[in-house]
């Protein structure tokens, strides 16, 4: 047997043995997912699921061991997936710490903020959220007017994000502050402190959906000190130059919230047909359904092929530096698509907003938040803007 | 296996594209429309495509061949794709091949040499009506002596004019619908009763009619068992499909480089068009289309090489995506060439119509889209 071999069958045998029962039930809402925290709401099994498993280090298995990882290798986080996925199970801990700033920290961060920062995220201990977004500047985040100025031992940080999600339940923030007003990009400091901060106030913002994942964020007169002691700044990589960490977080967070565009497993229209009804034939009963569910699935399985394909080339360094735009125009569309076809296929019933039978209008909720993920985290114009000038080489006006 | 070419697949891409520039470009396809050539493609040109090994990719080294998959054979399709290279080698060393791996050893000595030169022809005898329907074959072969008689009449056989020899598919028992009693064979297209007519289709290639009337073959023209042909053609049709969409693919790849050139270089109200967002969003939604096709196509190839169980469903989500993706390159293709997109003088024109001959070639994108809901289950 090879060793890649024998690392999947004892990965099965120990997830087999170790993940609770509840941890491997579908996730239907957002209570579902464990985001750990100072101050966490665990449901039945999700604590003890994400400790064994960060005890493995396997919270974020292809991190270094030294920062609280597996230390796995490429293929051996392929399989480590695939097996979790097989089995069904959840993911352990989910959280901004482990999409965002870790990558961003294991690219920029000194050695003393790698050691400080990344294990308490991998334990799932510090719950982080993004300051980036500020009211007014949209996609054009360059523009941002959050200001921090050098006083010494400390920065006083004034202004205002927008769109913060999870603000309000965070502990610290990686934010984007203004350290130079004379100039635009290079301006800008990556900066990281903690949200109980005397004059860190947050609001949540009600959505369409009546949901509330985002929130305003305001700052007056915050204190951030320059380090935490020991040398670990609170600035990632050098002041005025965070736009750089910035872009390459950006491209993380695109190809997260590209997703699949599916949300795991079995086609729409399986689902579906069970649900609708089926005719003699045992097709489901309604002929242009049925089509547009099978589109659907075409595009969901060529857009995951996509995505396999994005994150081999990805890691081998074999892909275009815009790709995660054109990943995050795709994904994001594919997905709004798919809600339309959820709330076709529902019909009256998912337009229950408070019913027991609507599971509390989760379809229609969840129906309106993919109207923002071609707004969030750069438009879809914007991403087709980057594609056409930077991969296919179109001039500008 | 990553989903991308490796080292050695890289190197085979950059000697198909030198080659079907050089040998087989676009040049090349208006010369053999212009002289009305009754094969639409030349011999010559398929010599040289079996000097470079290319007839041999599927078939194994034991053979004589290269012993590669259908990730090799889809690189070379792309690459004809690209530069409309008219050839046989999708009939002949995709399909055909494939049929012909999926039968006896005796059939595979009589036929592998003549395609490994570069000498032999096959064409396909499938459909039996204007749409791709292999599930409702008539056509009937009744035992005769050692043997069979062919009775019937099959259409949209690509190179069928030319073709030495034809797999045609049969029914050796029940009827249209019936999932047992198909049986292929391996027929000569010299064989008496046989007849054939060619016509030039839309893309310049020649499909012939063909007519059997009372055609005798010998019991060793069966390719696998009688009556169990559905797999055998099951699996030509997978590397078939496959590789009609990687050649989809090259299309629309190469209508995506000349439109993107083009508007590069074009202006009107004093400006390059190129620059105007109404453009740059569009093809960039194209660029992204053709993406997200040609990962699914090199999916599908790597699935069937590693003998999937679930390469089938991704077959057809190949062939369906990519034929989306190209139909879309060349028809924003000619859109945005303008008026001059409509003059045979320029290209795209041609690369929509190879487009509209390949989607239907195997099943078009509708009929591959029903497959994934029947395979899905509803």
């Amino acid at each position: 047997m090879s060793d890649l071999e024998s690392f999947r069958k004892e990965t099965a045998a120990w997830l087999e043995a170790n993940c609770p029962p509840e941890m491997r039930q579908p996730v239907v809402d957002e209570s579902d997912i464990c985001w750990g925290g100072k101050n966490p709401t665990f449901k039945p099994g999700q604590k003890e699921w994400m400790d064994k498993m960060a005890a493995k280090g396997w919270t974020v298995p292809d991190w270094p061991k030294e920062y609280g990882g597996g230390g796995l290798s490429r293929a051996e986080t392929k399989i480590l997936l695939q097996e979790m996925g097989r089995l069904k199970m959840r993911s352990p801990l989910s959280s901004f710490g482990i999409w965002m700033l870790g990558p961003a920290l294991l690219h920029f961060g000194t050695e003393e903020q790698k050691l400080h920062f990344l294990p308490p995220i991998a334990r799932g201990e510090v719950r982080w959220c993004q300051g980036y977004s500020e009211p007014g500047s949209g996609s054009d985040l360059a523009s941002l007017q959050t200001s921090a100025e050098d006083k010494g031992d400390h920065y006083l940080i004034n202004g205002q994000k927008i769109w913060t999600s999870y603000a309000d339940k965070a502990d610290w923030i990686f934010c984007l502050t203004r350290t130079d007003k004379s100039t635009k990009h290079k301006g800008i400091s990556f900066m990281l402190f903690d949200m109980t901060t005397k004059g860190v106030e947050t609001k949540p913002i009600v959505l369409i959906s009546g949901q509330s994942a985002f929130c305003e964020t305001f700052f007056a007169d915050v204190e951030v000190p320059k380090t935490y002691g020991d040398g670990v700044s609170s600035v990632v990589g050098e002041v005025n130059r965070g736009w750089d960490v910035a872009k390459y977080l950006l491209g993380h967070e695109r190809s997260m919230i590209s997703g699949d565009g599916s949300s795991g497993a079995t086609s729409l229209g399986s689902k579906f047909a069970d649900q609708y009804g089926r005719d003699e034939m045992g097709r489901l009963d309604d002929p242009m359904l049925r089509a547009q569910m099978a589109e659907m699935d075409i595009d969901v399985l060529a857009f995951r092929a996509m995505a396999e394909r994005f994150g081999d080339t990805f890691k081998a360094n074999l892909c275009h530096p815009a790709q995660p735009n054109m990943m995050k125009y795709a994904g994001t569309e594919i997905n709004k698509r798919r809600h339309e076809l959820i709330m076709s296929a529902g019909g009256s019933e998912v337009l229950e907003w408070e019913s027991d039978a609507s599971n509390g209008g989760l379809t229609a909720r969840g129906w309106l938040r993919t109207k923002a993920n071609s707004i969030e985290g750069g438009t879809s114009e914007v991403m087709l803007n980057v594609v056409s000038k930077q991969i296919l080489q179109l001039p500008n006006a | 296996m990553p989903l991308y070419l490796n080292d050695d697949q890289k190197m085979l891409q950059d000697s198909a594209a030198d080659f079907m520039k050089g040998e087989g470009s676009v040049a090349h396809l208006r010369e053999f429309r212009d002289k009305n050539c009754k094969d639409g493609f030349s011999h010559a040109l398929w010599k040289q495509f079996a000097e470079m090994g290319f007839t041999g990719i599927l078939v194994s080294e034991d053979e004589g061949g290269l012993g590669l998959g259908n990730v090799e054979a889809g690189v070379v399709l792309e690459e004809i794709g690209r530069n409309l290279t008219p050839s046989p080698f999708l009939t002949t060393a995709v399909a055909g091949v494939e049929a012909l791996n999926a039968g006896g050893k005796a059939l595979r000595e009589k036929y592998f040499p003549g395609i490994l030169s570069g000498d032999s022809v096959l064409a396909l005898a499938i459909d039996e009506g204007a749409k791709h329907r292999p599930d409702q074959i008539s056509m009937a072969a009744t035992r005769e002596g050692n043997g069979f008689k062919l009775d019937g009449k099959k259409q949209f056989v690509v190179q069928g004019g030319s073709a030495d020899t034809l797999i045609v598919a049969a029914r050796t028992s029940g009827s249209a619908g019936d999932e047992k009693g198909l049986t292929l064979f391996a027929v000569d297209t010299s064989a008496n009763g046989l007849s054939r007519d060619s016509v030039r289709l839309v893309d310049s290639a020649m499909a012939a009619h063909v007519e059997f009337d009372g055609v005798v073959v010998d019991a060793d023209a069966v390719i696998g068992e009688v009556d169990e042909g559905g797999a055998v053609l099951q699996r030509m049709l997978n590397a078939g499909r496959t590789g009609a969409a990687a050649e989809t693919l090259g299309v629309g790849a190469g209508a995506m480089d000349i439109t993107v050139e083009y508007i590069k270089g074009r202006k009107q109200f004093d400006t390059i068009i190129g620059t105007f967002q109404a453009l740059q969003h569009r093809a960039a939604h194209l660029y992204s289309e053709m993406e997200i096709a040609r990962a699914a196509v090199l999916k599908a190839q790597q699935m069937l090489d590693e003998g999937s169980s679930k390469a089938e469903l991704m077959v057809s989500v190949a062939k369906a995506k990519s034929s989306k993706a190209t139909s879309l390159s060349v028809k924003e293709g000619v859109q945005m060439h303008g008026g001059v997109g409509m003059t045979d003088e320029y290209d795209i024109g041609l690369y929509m119509k190879r487009d509209r001959a390949l989607a239907e070639f195997m099943g078009d994108a509708n009929y591959h889209t029903n497959l994934v809901a029947e395979m899905h289950g509803y």
